[in-house]
């Protein structure tokens, strides 16, 4: 009998959420939009970036590095121009970089392997309008440039695991980070405070039937939702954005299960505190999102943060989260090796659902 | 033992005291109506009835329960229906009708025969959703939904309200057929016609009750002699009949001011006193409930 009106709860929490088509579809879509917008459209990586290249001479060097340069899929060679084009060109987009080098340069080159003069120097114009792009177009031109075996570099630089710096790599754990708060937390906060403006909540409570059998039954539907979520964003991320995952996919999604049961702890201690549905969205809204966009690593690198938001940042979920997927889908590392991040998910967990059902009354006040 | 007991009931909200010290006693199988108007405290008291609400001080019981210590007994044999439509929009009657049964672990079927009565009249609608439902189908709907559990105890905080003239009097009439089987309720109203559809009722008014009795009762505690009276301009009117001899209270009542006489009054006097107001008529009428409340909430 008590299964029974369990399961009937659910149906009915179902029916109200596939009845409202308008925030099915938005729940649906948004995950969506945002990896397609993240993955592509805002992007701070590497890609089609117009190269001109000034030399006084088209030496054998000059030509080497030309060569790499239009054979690589992220830079355009974009022909040679003249040294005192090279404003005009930047100027009017033309182009986003120009290599400029030394008149004799191959000259350098083959004196400075013998050890007798300098390394040669390389001089690197790059429009500069757009930081992120233009730091990431830097680094990987003179990595593409320095990979001349015959010449010798100034600097090494290699990156590990995300070489063109690829930003979708980045992303897709962010976005994982906030969308499970929003399908959780702020669904399920939205619906159980709906109960209490619209009324119901006083039929609910006067009735044999315990607050927490209601409120766990709410919250399966959109752990449905999620997880439904949860296995899109992974297949968008694995064969749109070639995320490599190459940490397995099973430990992302337990992972993920757990921040999901985070989440709609966090929604059910929102409810406690919001009487209207307005008042629930603007927490959601504020509180929630506003740290995981800022403070969690999804746009800006922790280690960039003022130390006191550092300190801040402990203290958000999404940071834990973000880290490990991050950790285990670009870095290939498996379950365990993130097993602090895990542990500290679990802890805030289990505070949340504590403390938000300790918070949740069976009474009007 | 009565069905509702309420000893010395108080409820404050901030500095408002919402209910000041209230008692009174239920009988099994009665229909009692609290009647005031808004702000009366009508819905603090069901709502302290129902559980939902702490009480400040004083004790009350609901079918032998006290309503502190045996809140849980209480919410599964009580039927309750807030003041404000509670179910849900954007499912169907039907739907909404088996959640509720699900709610208290019964089915339709089982609970059929006490909810035929209202549920028949708007089964034929039972696909639509509720909230595509006419005011008075709506209040038939959430009545089917407080009944299914068949409850001993029926709280009604004011059903009638919004629902149309001859709605409200079926619904009326469907309250008086759960009372032939034995369920007791508790209805509030801030309509005085209502009143004397009930057993006895409670007049309320800023959290305190001002006089219990049934309605006979009530409108017999009037012990002045009362009259209507009319005239052309009937503000001036009313001004000039407070200030006449032996007028007690003057108050508009519909399309006539009710005039409550004082010992002393004498109408051929008050006549010829107003013999200068245009179209001056009076004459002699039945106290009403709503006069007796006026009286007790000036005394």
């Amino acid at each position: 009998m008590m299964r029974g009106n369990f399961l009937s709860f659910v149906k009915k929490e179902s029916l109200h959420i596939l009845r409202d088509k308008r925030t099915m579809l938005i729940v649906m879509l948004i995950p969506v939009v945002l990896m397609i917008l993240f993955g592509f459209a805002i992007s701070t990586e590497v890609n089609n970036v117009n190269v001109a290249v000034v030399a006084a001479e088209r030496s054998d060097g000059v030509r080497d590095a030309v060569e790499r340069l239009s054979h690589n899929e992220y830079f355009t060679f974009k022909g040679y121009i003249a040294q005192d084009k090279i404003d005009s060109y930047l100027r009017s987009g033309k182009v986003g970089a120009v290599v400029v080098f030394a008149a004799d340069y191959d000259r350098c080159a083959e004196l400075a392997k013998q050890g007798v003069e300098e390394k040669p120097i390389i001089q690197l114009i790059v429009d500069a309008s757009n930081v992120n792009t233009a730091g990431s177009a830097t680094a990987y031109l003179q990595g593409v440039l320095l990979g001349t075996a015959s010449e010798q570099a100034m600097f090494e630089t290699r990156m590990l695991f995300n070489p063109q710096m690829k930003s979708a790599y980045n992303f897709v754990p962010g976005i994982m980070g906030l969308i499970f708060i929003l399908v959780c937390a702020m669904m399920t906060s939205v619906s159980i405070v709906r109960e209490k403006e619209v009324g119901t909540m006083e039929v609910l409570l006067v009735s044999p039937v315990r607050p927490v059998k209601i409120i766990f039954a709410k919250m399966i539907p959109y752990f449905a939702i999620s997880c439904i979520v949860l296995v899109m964003i992974l297949l968008l991320a694995r064969y749109l954005l070639d995320v490599p995952m190459t940490g397995g996919v099973g430990g992302i999604f337990s992972l993920s299960l757990l921040y999901l049961v985070l989440s709609l702890s966090l929604g059910l201690l929102v409810s406690t505190i919001a009487t209207t549905q307005m008042a629930a969205l603007l927490i959601s809204a504020m509180v929630m999102m506003m740290p995981i966009l800022m403070l969690s690593g999804m746009l800006f690198p922790i280690e960039n943060l003022p130390k006191f938001f550092q300190v801040v940042s402990n203290i958000v979920p999404a940071r834990w989260y973000i880290d490990a997927v991050r950790k285990m889908m670009i870095q290939g590392l498996p379950l365990v090796a993130v097993w602090e991040n895990c542990v500290i998910l679990l802890g805030m967990t289990v505070a949340l659902l504590g403390v938000s059902l300790k918070k949740f009354n069976d009474k009007l006040e | 033992m009565a069905a509702i007991e309420v000893h010395n009931l108080s409820k404050c909200y901030g500095g408002v005291r919402a209910l000041d010290s209230v008692s009174f006693a239920v009988e099994r199988g009665e229909l009692f109506g609290l009647i005031g108007p808004d702000g009366a405290g009508k819905t603090t008291l069901f709502r302290l009835l129902a559980t939902l609400l702490n009480a400040d001080e004083g004790v009350a019981t609901v079918d032998g329960f006290d309503i502190k210590s045996d809140y849980r007994a209480i919410r599964s044999r009580v039927g309750y229906m807030p003041g404000r439509f509670s179910l849900y929009p954007d499912l169907s009657v039907e739907e909404n009708l088996r959640f509720f049964a699900a709610l208290f672990g019964v089915t339709i079927e089982e609970s059929y025969d006490l909810i035929a009565p209202i549920y028949k009249q708007i089964e034929p609608f039972r696909t639509r959703r509720a909230g595509k439902l006419s005011g008075g189908m709506k209040q038939k709907l959430a009545l089917s939904c407080a009944l299914i559990h068949r409850p001993s105890v029926l709280f009604l905080d004011e059903p009638t309200t919004g629902v149309d003239a001859v709605s409200r009097s079926e619904f009326w009439d469907m309250l008086a057929g759960l009372k032939k089987r034995g369920i007791t309720i508790l209805v509030s109203t801030p309509y005085m016609d209502e009143a004397s559809r009930c057993d006895r009722i409670a007049l309320c008014n800023e959290g305190h009750i001002l006089g219990i009795d049934t309605p006979e009762g009530i409108v017999r505690g009037f012990d002045k002699k009362l009259y209507g009276i009319g005239a052309k301009n009937m503000y001036a009117l009313l001004e000039r009949a407070r200030r006449a001899d032996g007028v007690e209270d003057c108050y508009p009542f519909g399309e006539k001011h009710h005039l409550v006489a004082d010992e002393g009054f004498d109408k051929g006097r008050f006549k010829a006193l107003l013999s200068d107001v245009e179209g001056l008529e009076i004459v002699e009428a039945e106290p009403t409930i709503e006069d007796m409340f006026i009286k007790l909430m000036k005394r």
